[in-house]
């Protein structure tokens, strides 16, 4: 290494790795249902997606995690998107081709995919 | 792509209770389970808590668990990492608040405290430049090889009033001034990480967490100096710091921050590791100066200073390593950023390593002009098993006891000198009731006789006395003139003594006659101790009235000096006995008296 160039280079290319281990300063959370019945009805490749996909956009500012059990089990796999008002929208049924959309669409530019909410699949 | 984080502590703290253990099992149990993809495991430097250790911090939750022993971490990945389950039981209790966890920032330990020395240990990887980097290391190198002139790197650090921080408390700027005013040539940029006081690990810490803000913080040091070489001496019996900072130095090498040409600039530094044997008189700079060249570690007298005649007679800085930490931060954030913490003459941060009767164990770093009963009683959350504070004592065997009237006092160097210790290092032991103030003097003058380097005679044969009056002061065969003799030769060491270790050694002894003359005084008139520790001055008894004759403390008196029948009284012959308090720890019945 021989410019300050590349050493800034290197730092904001490591700053996105590390951006995990920060305490609550996200602007929104991803949440996937990973119980048994998550699980089951296929929350990993979901879960997978979601990372993969806020990596790829590199969006410092939402995290990714899991949780249990939610109680809507047959409509599994469920992923909530909090966002930083604790504001929660809840999507069902998802698979991991759905999540690229529900990334843009929602995550990115704040507009909620309607089709693939609880309230558009509880009928 | 990696979704979560897990930080396992791997400072020395956590290290003994297993951490290495619980970090290869989280990568076994993370293949076993195929998240070894989406969740990475990092061995960190100190988190402060090493009470609670072994400490592992789990992001992006921010989930503080505490204890883990190496059979708890197939619980944390089944549940936590794969089911997003808290482990509610391992959670450190002060976080979890009904179904949530509050951040770690907002617990008692960690609120008033502010991390700029150890701002990296427990965040980032030690053994990984990259994550230093991620965290703007070497910035600040790179700010002061690019932007600014020696002299400003220079006045940057005068004007942010950092002191030394290994117990002088010199100003740091004027000591790089003095060595930058000497002519051009071979100079020197050591680091002093012979941490010898009881109870002190900060510099440890420090090395251990975030090594490279030393390496960075010395070539910032050599650039303003016109140094183009560095020491580090640190002691051979911290083995993980020695390690990370060999890892530390490679790593930086082969980026090229350390080395010829420093990014581009035409400067050139390089830091070499000198490793100390352990001898306490080697923290002083002029011994550890001798001790890098390869002599025997004995003071040299002063002037001339090492800014002017230090290593190999060349114009020397001796840094200590806590000071180091704090360079990169005063250069990337400015000088009045720094100045605007701490107390008038004491500005920035101190860490303050929490040892003795206390409940959270660990490594604090407040502001300066916190009070001591804020670091004793709400970070360190006082005393455990209900007894009550008697002293801290600061600045280790160079220091003295401060008592429970003073513990309002604002911490700076010159508050705690005012009433008779000093800051030193940041060693900070808490004593309780139990403690006897005579028996703790005694204590930290044997380890000064034992460390004396004998060079001087008011050194190696005055501190040898003291010790031998208070030995006849605890052993109960002193009289009141003895006392006197012993205030007295405290004074002439003080002022005839070569160098820091023999005029500090006294402080133990003058801060307790000063607070707590009544306890020398109970062992030298009434033969008493009050805190029932000096062995040859109490004895145990039975309550004839509480014994229920259950045999337990004739069982396990190792010199059998305890007699009795099953369901009858029991007796301690005195004779026999070799007090070693045995019985009174075992005995349910609170049957056994000391006194």
């Amino acid at each position: 290494m021989k410019t300050l160039a590349e050493l800034q280079a290197m730092r904001d290319d490591m700053k996105s790795q590390v951006g995990v281990r920060r305490d609550s300063d996200y602007r929104m959370r991803i949440v996937v249902g990973m119980a048994t019945c998550g699980i089951a009805a296929g929350a990993r490749p979901v879960l997978a997606a979601c990372t993969e996909e806020v990596a790829k956009r590199n969006l410092h500012d939402v995290i990714v995690s899991q949780t249990g059990c939610i109680g809507i089990c047959q409509f599994e796999p469920v992923v909530e998107i909090f966002d930083a008002d604790g504001k929660k929208t809840t999507y069902v049924h998802v698979t991991p081709e759905k999540i690229p959309k529900i990334i843009a669409q929602h995550v990115v530019n704040g507009s909620p995919v309607v089709e693939y909410t609880i309230g558009a699949n509880a009928e | 792509m990696v979704r979560s984080h897990v930080l396992v502590c791997g400072g020395t703290g956590c290290h003994s209770s297993k951490s290495d253990e619980v970090f290869n099992h989280f990568e076994e149990e993370l293949k076993n389970t195929g998240l070894a993809d989406e969740v990475k495991v990092i061995q960190t430097g100190c988190f402060g808590l090493c009470a609670l250790g072994p400490v592992v911090v789990v992001y992006p939750e921010g989930a503080f668990y505490s204890k883990v022993t190496p059979d708890d971490v197939k619980e944390i990945v089944q549940e936590h990492l794969l089911k997003g389950r808290l482990v509610t039981r391992l959670l450190y209790t002060e976080t979890v608040k009904e179904d949530t966890i509050t951040s770690l920032d907002d617990t008692d330990f960690y609120r008033k405290q502010k991390r700029v020395a150890l701002r990296n240990c427990g965040v980032i990887d030690p053994e990984n430049i990259k994550e230093y980097i991620a965290y703007d290391g070497y910035m600040a190198l790179a700010k002061c090889l690019t932007e600014m002139t020696p002299e400003e790197v220079i006045k940057a650090v005068t004007d942010s009033g950092l002191r030394g921080r290994g117990g002088g408390g010199f100003p740091t700027g004027r000591k790089w001034g003095f060595a930058a005013a000497q002519p051009a040539g071979d100079k020197y940029v050591c680091c002093n990480a012979d941490e010898g006081d009881p109870g002190a690990f900060m510099d440890r810490s420090v090395l251990e967490g975030d090594p490279h803000s030393v390496l960075e913080a010395m070539a910032i040091a050599g650039y303003a100096i016109g140094a183009n070489r560095g020491y580090i001496y640190v002691r051979a019996e911290y083995p993980i710091a020695v390690k990370r900072l060999r890892i530390a130095i490679a790593q930086s090498r082969e980026l090229g921050l350390l080395g010829k040409d420093i990014l581009g600039s035409g400067f050139d530094f390089d830091v070499e590791i000198r490793l100390g044997a352990g001898a306490f008189v080697c923290g002083e700079e002029t011994a550890l100066l001798n001790s890098i060249e390869g002599g025997r570690g004995d003071p040299r007298p002063r002037p001339p200073f090492p800014a002017v005649k230090g290593l190999y007679g060349k114009p020397s800085i001796i840094n200590n390593v806590e000071s180091l930490a704090n360079i990169p931060q005063i250069i990337l954030n400015g000088a009045d950023w720094f100045s605007s913490m701490g107390t008038e003459k004491s500005k920035g941060t101190k860490v303050f390593a929490l040892g003795g009767k206390i409940k959270h164990t660990g490594l604090v770093e407040v502001p300066m002009g916190t009070t001591l009963r804020e670091i004793i009683e709400e970070i360190g959350g006082g005393i455990p098993n209900g007894k009550k504070f008697k002293a801290v004592q600061t600045g280790g065997p160079s220091g003295g006891c401060i008592p429970a009237e003073h513990l309002d006092v604002p911490v700076d160097y010159d508050n705690l000198t005012a009433i008779g210790s000093i800051m030193g290092s940041g060693g900070m032991i808490v004593m309780d009731e139990d403690n006897c103030m005579v028996d703790i003097a005694k204590f930290f003058l044997e380890f000064t006789v034992d460390e004396s380097c004998g060079k001087c005679t008011p050194c190696r044969i005055g501190i040898r006395r003291m010790l031998e009056l208070l030995e006849k002061i605890t052993s109960g065969q002193a009289e009141l003139e003895d006392i006197d003799k012993l205030e007295n030769l405290c004074y002439f060491i003080k002022e005839n003594a070569l160098c820091g270790l023999g005029q500090t050694a006294p402080n133990p002894v003058l801060s307790t006659l000063r607070y707590f003359r009544d306890e020398y005084e109970a062992h030298v008139v009434e033969k008493r101790c009050p805190a029932g520790v000096c062995k040859k001055l109490i004895t145990y008894h039975i309550d004839p009235d509480k014994c229920k004759g259950c045999t337990l403390c004739a069982r396990n008196c190792p010199v059998s000096a305890i007699s009795g029948e099953p369901k009858k009284l029991h007796v301690i012959d005195t004779s026999k006995c070799i007090k070693c308090g045995v019985c009174y720890d075992s005995c349910r019945f609170k049957a056994i008296e000391k006194k």
